[in-house]
């Protein structure tokens, strides 16, 4: 394992949002919202993921203006995304001083090939992940965090849980497995075999595990922290929704009580209409973002 | 086995409950003013205070947590320091006034501030197992503490600030004890529940 002080200091902070909502926003007034409500985090970007979809074109890092205003809002930490193997607008996002770079398939992919080699910075990443292979690849290049992909911008928890069902079935399945199975798994996952080792004695991924991508709803929030997630990111689900400021609250609520079917009515009781939804199973497989990262 | 909360609403729950575990005591995650009437001393971990603060007014925990505090001992970590202080600064914020400290918030700068640092004791403090004068402490968006009032004790201290203090019953760090291996500050919270007695609250009863 990588445990250099820099790499714990990476993993500390992604430990103090367990539990918690990291809420996608683009400007300073929804960063305000989101704070207000009990986000432990927000994450800048340009667009949320549901107009990327619907507008296309080339999605990228937010504007550095943008940022700076959130930065300058909130007390909480700022997160910002970079597109997948795009190294230089991480490194602009570490001079602005962000806490965190999410290297996300939310954005057009800079590089088809590469992902940044995340070791070389200061500032901690968060990535993607569908599966276990993909989720130690990106730990191997030195990720810190790691959410499930989803599909950002549906308002549909399918994917989502399918991600997280598939890391948490892959996880189990090392646990059980000799010396010799797990350096044949490590081929097999493409990952490398002292993270897989890893894995196998503990059960469980050495950062932390989130959640994102469709979740609309504090049900949705809860369901995935009962399948292992330990923190949700909810994108396009609050500031797409009737209802921002009671929804932000209300998932912030399901993230903590995520056990607790009577505080989770609470939550619900009064909500209006969650963000449309689309039915990922229709969606060409060009228009799939969980498919980019390699 | 003592039982001793941790304040579980969100944030770095989990590694104290280990910690804590690790120091021989009984970990229970606390969510609602019930499961804390169960708990002899309560920990209040690492995590963001807004979102903490925020869940405790909501669920109405303010009041029964200041009222556990009057009796019992409470052990706050970063986020938990800032929570306990009688004074919160950048921004000002809501405060438990537990602890007759005043706290800035986010001292020290952004995440790329945070680190693993030594610290040094304070003469006169010292740690079981420990005969080293600095340990090692991991910061992370860490608080300072600028004030400490007259029945606060300094334990330790880093780059001149106090980082470790004591009042009375209660235990304050602006950095994370439960992320580094040495159980010693857990073991010194323990000391603080006083003896065990019958009466200790029972089992957490079935829901």
């Amino acid at each position: 394992m990588y445990l250099d002080d820099s790499f714990r200091v990476k993993v500390g902070l992604a430990e103090m949002l367990k539990g918690s909502v990291i809420m996608d926003v683009t400007n300073a007034e929804q960063a305000l919202i989101a704070e207000k409500a009990g986000a432990a985090a927000v994450m800048a970007l340009e667009r949320v993921p549901s107009d990327i979809r619907k507008e296309g074109g080339v999605a990228r890092m937010a504007p550095i203006r943008k940022i700076r205003e959130i930065m300058a809002t909130v007390s909480i930490p700022v997160m910002a995304k970079a597109r997948i193997g795009h190294f230089m607008e991480a490194r602009i996002l570490e001079a602005l001083e962000v806490d965190y770079v999410d290297e996300s398939e939310v954005l057009t992919p800079a590089d088809e090939e590469h992902h940044i080699a995340k070791r070389d910075f200061k500032v901690p990443f968060v990535c993607g992940a569908r599966n276990l292979g993909e989720a130690l690849r990106r730990i191997a290049e030195g990720a810190a965090m790691i959410r499930t992909k989803g599909e950002a911008g549906s308002g549909n928890i399918v994917e989502a849980v399918r991600h997280i069902r598939t890391i948490v079935k892959e996880m189990k399945q090392l646990t059980v497995l000799g010396k010799e199975e797990l350096v044949s798994e490590s081929k097999k996952l493409q990952a490398p075999l002292e993270l897989v080792q890893w894995v196998a004695a503990n059960g469980k991924l050495p950062v932390p595990n989130f959640s994102a991508g469709g979740i609309a709803t504090p049900a949705d929030a809860a369901l995935v922290m009962q399948l292992g997630a330990e923190a949700v990111f909810v994108g396009s689900g609050i500031f797409k929704s009737e209802d921002p400021e009671a929804r932000a609250r209300a998932i912030v609520k399901a993230a903590t009580y995520y056990n607790d079917p009577v505080k989770l009515l609470e939550a619900s009781e009064e909500l209006g209409m969650a963000m449309p939804g689309l039915d990922v199973s229709k969606l060409q497989e060009t228009e799939l973002l969980q498919t980019r990262g390699w | 086995m003592r039982r001793v909360g941790v304040l579980a609403l969100q944030g770095d729950f989990e590694a104290h409950q280990k910690a804590l575990q690790q120091a021989g005591a009984e970990a229970i995650p606390v969510r609602t003013s019930e499961q804390l009437e169960q708990v002899e001393g309560l920990i209040i971990p690492g995590g963001e205070s807004t979102t903490m603060l925020k869940l405790l007014r909501v669920e109405n925990l303010l009041e029964p947590l200041k009222r556990f505090a009057e009796v019992k001992p409470v052990f706050g970590t970063c986020a938990g320091a800032i929570l306990l202080a009688s004074k919160v600064t950048n921004p000002v914020q809501e405060s438990l006034n537990v602890v007759d400290i005043d706290v800035e918030r986010n001292a020290y700068g952004r995440q790329l501030d945070s680190r693993v640092a030594r610290i040094d004791a304070a003469p006169g403090f010292v740690r079981s197992g420990g005969a080293s004068e600095d340990f090692e402490a991991v910061f992370i968006r860490a608080p300072v503490i600028r004030r400490v009032g007259e029945g606060v004790k300094v334990l330790a201290r880093f780059q001149g600030d106090p980082v470790l203090v004591e009042q009375g019953r209660h235990l304050v760090a602006t950095f994370h004890p439960e992320l580094t291996a040495d159980r010693s500050l857990h073991k010194l919270f323990l000391r603080k529940l006083g003896p065990e007695t019958h009466d200790s609250p029972k089992s957490e009863q079935h829901r």
